[in-house]
């Protein structure tokens, strides 16, 4: 049961409107995808094509390397969790798990198993008889689930399916759908604005602005390696600092014409003076104090522009005025384009601290 | 200590002053409440009474309707003004007339007006619009403007003095089909969208999904077209010239033609026969057309 899922050249136009240009993306038999992206970026409607909910202007989607261009939803082995839940209002939960399996005409004897085993795998055996309307945010949200799971389907599809869960309940879900996909073994396409969601629930995650993909990789290498400027500030909490090159100071580096700007993210700043290590430094003074109990972040004001530096495990610094050194192997460059320059190293340290003082 | 106390003492002004302005706001509330159950009272009032002297009018005899002032409980209730009513012409033949019609009226508009709603509430089509003004626009026709082509046509069929003549210039309803679009256009799309990928065809989306959401809508627009076909005058009057497919209100103005004279008590006797069937049907629908009035979708 191959399900790796193949979108070709695809691209969408509501009216004139174009949502998705060109997009090319591969996503492989078993893994947990998530798209992520601010709002409108494409993403839902990505995923909704993959459902056959909405239907591509151009190109070819391919699941399990049949082409699924003119097969309805319900016949393309997709199963769909929405934000929403829309589960059936006026039948049981019993009722809802079951309408799947009835259009498809499986034997009565056979929905029984299903929907006993299903309903003790999401804990909702005692709830068969209620309405969804008698059902918490969290019993509804299972309730989804397992009318999508017991369709046994190549693909599951959710789309934002925690984002009406409140904090607590929101992260026990999240460890749930991760063990969930464990077990299956499918193919999960996942939706979300979170980047935090995104990051902890997903293998490969494909990172989305206005229609098109702006990198797909794992969690650790978008973090550590981002292409492009939108990738380096959209994961991360807070953002990676980005600063103008033209108004940095103090870094000498061959080729400096070709860079548009400086990132650096904040849990790589040093706040203490450490003569053993090199880098690039930068004075400043520090414009507000965040404690979040284990980490601090502090917001400092410097001459070639704000920027975030996060501290793990130290003492709150209490100065003002700062000096504070990035390791030059931490220094990210981008084009003016806002593409990723490689391959520039920094290292005149003389240089560099005669622009810090 | 001398702090607390002078707390405790504003504490103590406060709290009087707040429990006047309570009493007062209590008071003009009542105010409202008494002018607001007035005024409902007058409503009642004003549909009740007619019906009110309907059934002490059914229960008089013929001198006893002429009284002025009218008296409410007749001394002697003539309980044989209904029988007398019944037979003063075929009117089981009259009432199983108006059953078959008004039943099969409303049966052919659930099954006209469901479709039509559904897709003009949820698909985008060429010309949807304009043929939904048109559908909107029968709505402003009066019958009595086109009662003459229509009956011309159906004599033409050979349709006059028969059920169906009297049943398909109704087998839809414009009223039926905007009050569903309204109702069916209130569905989070994502319940269809959940159906479409449970595999469900669209006859089934409809069946199993749409019209139980509805069901209250339903079940009013249902009630009413009932009453309208039910108490029918007009159309019934213009589509028979003998007893075969005659209704019950047909056969209650006959009455009043008996003997030149109008005998108004065996009249609101067979008046009384008429709305009897509504009054059960009513009663047992009221919830439901409650809850349709202030249906506010899915929750």
């Amino acid at each position: 049961m191959m399900a790796k899922i193949e979108l070709k050249n695809i691209g969408k136009k509501f009216k004139d409107e174009e949502v998705i240009k060109n997009l090319n993306l591969t996503i492989e038999d078993g893994s947990f995808t998530v798209l992520v992206g601010p709002s409108g970026c494409g993403k839902s409607t990505t995923l909704r094509m993959i459902a056959g909910l909405d239907k591509q202007t151009s190109g070819d989607i391919l699941i399990g390397g049949r082409s699924v261009n003119h097969i309805a939803p319900g016949l393309r082995d997709v199963a769909m969790v929405f934000q929403n839940y829309a589960l059936y209002p006026t039948m049981t939960v019993r009722e809802n798990i079951e309408f799947g399996l009835k259009n498809r005409k499986v034997p009565k004897q056979e929905r029984d198993t299903l929907i006993h085993d299903i309903s003790e795998i999401v804990g909702l055996t005692s709830y068969l008889n209620k309405k969804p309307q008698m059902l918490s945010g969290g019993q509804r949200q299972r309730v989804a689930l397992a009318r999508a799971m017991v369709k046994q389907p190549k693909v599951f599809i959710l789309d934002e399916p925690l984002s009406n869960l409140d904090a607590k309940l929101r992260n026990q879900m999240r460890t749930e759908l991760i063990q969930l996909h464990r077990r299956l073994g499918t193919t999960f396409v996942y939706v979300t604005h979170d980047q935090v969601e995104a990051m902890s629930m997903g293998d490969v995650i494909v990172v989305m602005n206005q229609g098109v993909i702006q990198q797909a990789a794992s969690p650790a290498k978008l973090y550590g390696d981002p292409e492009n400027l939108f990738t380096a500030q959209f994961i991360g909490t807070p953002a990676m600092n980005i600063l103008n090159f033209s108004e940095v100071q103090g870094l000498h580096i061959p080729a400096a014409e070709r860079i548009g700007y400086l990132g650096f993210r904040p849990e790589h700043v040093l706040m203490k003076q450490d003569l053993h290590r090199e880098g690039f430094t930068l004075d400043g003074e520090i414009v507000t104090r965040e404690s979040l109990g284990a980490e601090t972040i502090y917001q400092i004001k410097s001459k070639a522009g704000v920027f975030f530096v996060k501290t793990f495990l130290e003492p709150m610094e209490m100065n003002s005025q700062i000096k504070v050194t990035i390791p030059y192997e931490q220094l990210y460059y981008f084009a003016p384009d806002g593409q990723r320059i490689r391959g520039i190293e920094a290292r005149e340290k003389s240089l560099s601290f005669v622009g810090g003082k | 200590m001398k702090e607390a106390n002078r707390t405790i003492a504003e504490g103590r002004v406060w709290f009087q002053s707040a429990g006047k302005e309570a009493w007062m706001a209590k008071g003009a509330n009542m105010a409202i409440r008494a002018v607001n159950l007035i005024g409902l009272l007058l409503l009642v009032l004003i549909f009740a009474l007619p019906f009110a002297w309907m059934i002490s009018t059914s229960l008089k005899t013929m001198p006893e309707t002429m009284v002025f002032p009218p008296e409410w409980i007749p001394k002697n209730p003539v309980w044989q003004n209904f029988s007398e009513a019944w037979s003063s012409g075929p009117f089981l033949q009259y009432f199983v007339n108006s059953v078959v019609i008004a039943v099969c009226i409303l049966a052919l508009q659930m099954l006209t007006i469901i479709p039509a709603a559904y897709a003009f509430a949820r698909y985008q089509f060429k010309g949807s619009g304009l043929l939904f003004g048109m559908v909107m626009i029968t709505l402003m026709i009066p019958s009595q403007l086109i009662f003459l082509p229509v009956y011309l046509e159906l004599s033409a069929w050979k349709l006059l003095n028969t059920h169906l003549g009297l049943i398909l210039p109704f087998a839809s309803s414009a009223f039926g089909i905007f009050l569903l679009r309204q109702a069916f256009k209130q569905v989070p799309e994502e319940l269809i969208e959940a159906a479409r990928l449970d595999n469900a065809k669209e006859w089934k989306v409809i069946l199993n999904i749409m019209v139980p959401l509805v069901r209250p809508v339903l079940i009013t627009f249902a009630l009413f077209s009932f009453i309208a076909h039910w108490n029918d005058y007009f159309w019934p009057l213009v589509m028979t010239t003998d007893e075969t497919a005659r209704t019950l209100p047909l056969g209650i103005a006959k009455i009043r033609e008996v003997e030149g004279v109008a005998t108004w008590n065996i009249l609101m006797a067979g008046n009384l026969i008429l709305v009897l069937p509504i009054l059960i049907v009513f009663f047992f629908a009221q919830r439901q057309i409650i809850r349709a009035f202030v249906y506010n979708g899915v929750k």
